[in-house]
């Protein structure tokens, strides 16, 4: 049992779990500013993601994205790598399981396994770009990769627009049933809510991030140029190639991420105004599970909550949507100042250390 | 078709279009010069598209013409205000600059967004403004055949841009200040050692920062758009930065990238128009300034050097 405590009472742990306090209080502040009631919009918020088997449902589908983006931040932050881009690569996985569902006629047991694994390519050499060009031109992949967000926005829409659009027409035409990995015995539970068989790649993405990165030599190595890339270099590793690897398969969780939005979701792409914004929830994903595999899926569950019943605050309390991004930014900003929410926790460990021992 | 006035068009957009970005990347400027990342500039940009026409709005009946210069300074202040966070995060509480910065670009889409709604009644963008500027003519000069229209017909803003340019590269180039704030950019701890006070420098030049990022945000609300709405500002905070790396960190440069920048958006219209779109998709146009911005840092057009201390919080007396 102490050993539990003592797990719970880590900083490691205590910096987020303070940092979404803190958000979700800013948030609190931003309601009474506007003139609504806190109290009120956070059950509404409740009550609409726990209220019905539907919106339990869609409260899942909305958290798989977020898994996969926060995984993909997450495994390239394990090797030093700042991945901005999971939003690029989650587009470009979204356009790969797009012309592949809409091109072939398959059997399902072979084109949606195909469309998935296509969808997770091109996420992964769309993130590898940003990893070559740091790797072979020592250029900063944050920036690389915000701008390859953008040339993978318009890149996809010329690619649908161009091939895969009908003339005159907002989408692409529906993917082949073949290809679609919707589960309809699990949405139906869910009174049609959208199901897929994302959720369950997501869980094992998590374990393939642990056990790659903690259970194998390659992934020491990654891990080891993440810490410290000039011992490894010195030690024989080729950081170069291992700064590409990590890119790719951050990318790929990215990639299988949007997958598995069009193959599992929606059936067809929608020329985009804007970016999908997976990716960058998937940065604060990451950064409150602390780059673990776990956590990321705690994170995920917690924004997914958060912006799907962000909607159950509009309609319960008359809280605009937006206000989520608010407590959202705030939870990122408090854990990258974790020196600000180390101020707050002080106090609370000192009291500890003086009940406890 | 008449070539000298598309060309005149051509430069007369570009201006316009140009004019937010100046502003923006030389806010970025200052940030970076001084060592600190500053990728929030979209975020700034949004605080000042969206404080700007919100203040204008407030005054426009009761001081017409003036209200959008009310509501312009405003959005400076703003900018300030909102600059803070990033101040405090990145250099008294050493966070991850980038970290920080995507906080508050998040903090701003949704903040300004939530504000708009609850100003006007649920509606998602601002009423359109009634008064926002109005272009100047230069007496005299804006008669002259098709280069008046193109330079000299234009919104005070867009003047102000490029007074705010030359100041730029005076403070920076030629006064104590200058010096100051490059060296705690370049190498803090020579600075430290030499009496400068790091953390003020790098406080005041986010302060900065955010208040000519503001402007440009301003600009867009004050200027083409006439009100804001989530997708007034969509990018250009991200195109000023390409534009102050495309430009190395200097403010001629960060001018003319972002210049070139405005070219690639006033094409867009004249592709539209000549129906060159069956040739050059407008996607490809919309991607040119971040493909090339790719291109640059890649060092394929030419090396851009970042000041040396970039990102990386200084701890005093520090080796």
């Amino acid at each position: 049992m102490n050993r539990v405590i003592a797990v719970f009472t880590k900083e490691s742990f205590l910096v987020p779990l303070v940092a979404i306090i803190l958000g979700l209080l800013t948030g609190a502040i931003a309601m009474l500013a506007g003139g609504f009631n806190p109290a009120k919009a956070y059950m509404a918020l409740i009550e609409k993601v726990f209220g019905s088997a539907y919106n339990f449902g869609e409260t899942i589908r909305q958290i798989t994205p977020l898994i996969f983006t926060g995984l993909a931040v997450a495994f390239a932050f394990r090797t030093g790598l700042f991945n901005i881009g999971a939003e690029g690569q989650f587009i470009a996985g979204m356009i790969a399981s797009t012309a592949v569902g809409v091109s072939f006629d398959l059997p399902a047991y072979i084109h949606a396994p195909l469309a998935v694994i296509a969808g997770a390519i091109a996420g992964g050499l769309w993130g590898s770009i940003a990893g070559y060009l740091k790797a072979a031109r020592g250029v900063n992949e944050v920036i690389t990769s915000i701008m390859l967000n953008w040339v993978a926005l318009y890149l996809g829409n010329w690619i649908m627009n161009a091939f895969y659009v009908p003339s005159g027409q907002q989408r692409s035409e529906m993917i082949h049933d073949s290809a679609s990995i919707t589960i309809g015995w699990l949405s139906e539970m869910f009174d049609s809510a959208r199901l897929h068989w994302g959720t369950l790649i997501a869980v094992i993405a998590a374990i393939f991030f642990y056990v790659i990165l903690w259970k194998t030599k390659s992934g020491f190595e990654l891990r080891a140029v993440g810490l410290n890339p000039h011992a490894s270099e010195y030690a024989g590793m080729n950081v170069n190639r291992n700064v590409v690897k990590a890119m790719f398969i951050g990318g790929m969780f990215a990639g299988i991420g949007g997958a598995s939005e069009v193959l599992g979701v929606f059936h067809y792409q929608a020329i985009m105004t804007a970016q999908p914004g997976y990716g960058f929830d998937g940065i604060a994903v990451a950064l409150i599970g602390g780059n673990t595999p776990l956590g990321v899926i705690l994170g995920a569950i917690l924004f997914g909550i958060l912006t799907f019943g962000a909607a159950g605050m509009k309609f319960g309390a008359g809280v605009p949507v937006e206000l989520i991004r608010v407590v959202i930014a705030s939870v990122i900003f408090f854990v990258a100042a974790h020196g600000i929410v180390k101020v707050f926790i002080k106090p609370i460990l000192k009291k500890q250390k003086e009940g406890g021992n | 078709m008449d070539w000298g006035l598309i060309i005149s068009n051509l430069v007369h957009d570009t201006i316009v279009f140009s004019t937010a970005l100046i502003f923006a990347s030389l806010g970025g400027l200052y940030s970076e010069r001084s060592g600190v990342v500053n990728i929030a500039l979209e975020g700034m940009m949004i605080i000042g598209a969206f404080t700007g026409a919100v203040i204008t709005y407030a005054f426009q009946d009761s001081f017409a013409a003036g209200a959008p210069w009310l509501g312009f300074l405003a959005a400076g202040i703003a900018g300030a205000i909102f600059a803070l966070p990033h101040a405090v995060a990145s250099i008294t509480f050493k966070a991850d600059q980038t970290v920080s910065g995507v906080a508050l670009n998040f903090l701003a889409a949704g903040l300004s967004v939530y504000l708009t709604k609850i100003i006007f009644n649920g509606a998602g963008q601002t009423t359109t403004l009634t008064s926002v500027f109005s272009k100047w003519s230069i007496p005299g000069l804006h008669d002259i055949p098709f280069l008046g229209h193109a330079i000299f017909e234009a919104y005070p803003t867009s003047y102000l841009a490029f007074i705010m340019v030359f100041l730029t590269w005076y403070l920076i180039f030629k006064t104590p200040f200058g010096l100051r704030l490059r060296a705690v950019g370049e190498h803090p701890r020579a600075a430290d050692t030499v009496g400068i006070n790091v953390k003020k420098m790098r406080y005041l030049a986010v302060t900065i920062s955010g208040v000519l990022a503001a402007w440009g945000g301003a600009t867009i609300s004050l200027t083409t758009t006439s009100n804001f709405s989530h997708n007034t500002v969509s990018g250009q905070g991200f195109i000023a930065i390409a534009a102050l790396i495309f430009g190395k960190w200097h403010p001629a440069g960060a001018m003319g990238a972002a210049l070139f920048f405005g070219v690639a958006q006033s094409i867009k219209s004249l592709v539209q128009i000549f129906g060159l779109t069956k040739y050059v998709p407008t996607e490809f146009i919309y991607m040119l300034p971040y493909i090339l911005t790719v291109l640059v840092m890649a060092g394929f057009v030419g090396r851009s050097n970042a000041p040396a201390a970039l990102g990386k919080p200084y701890e005093t007396g520090s080796r």
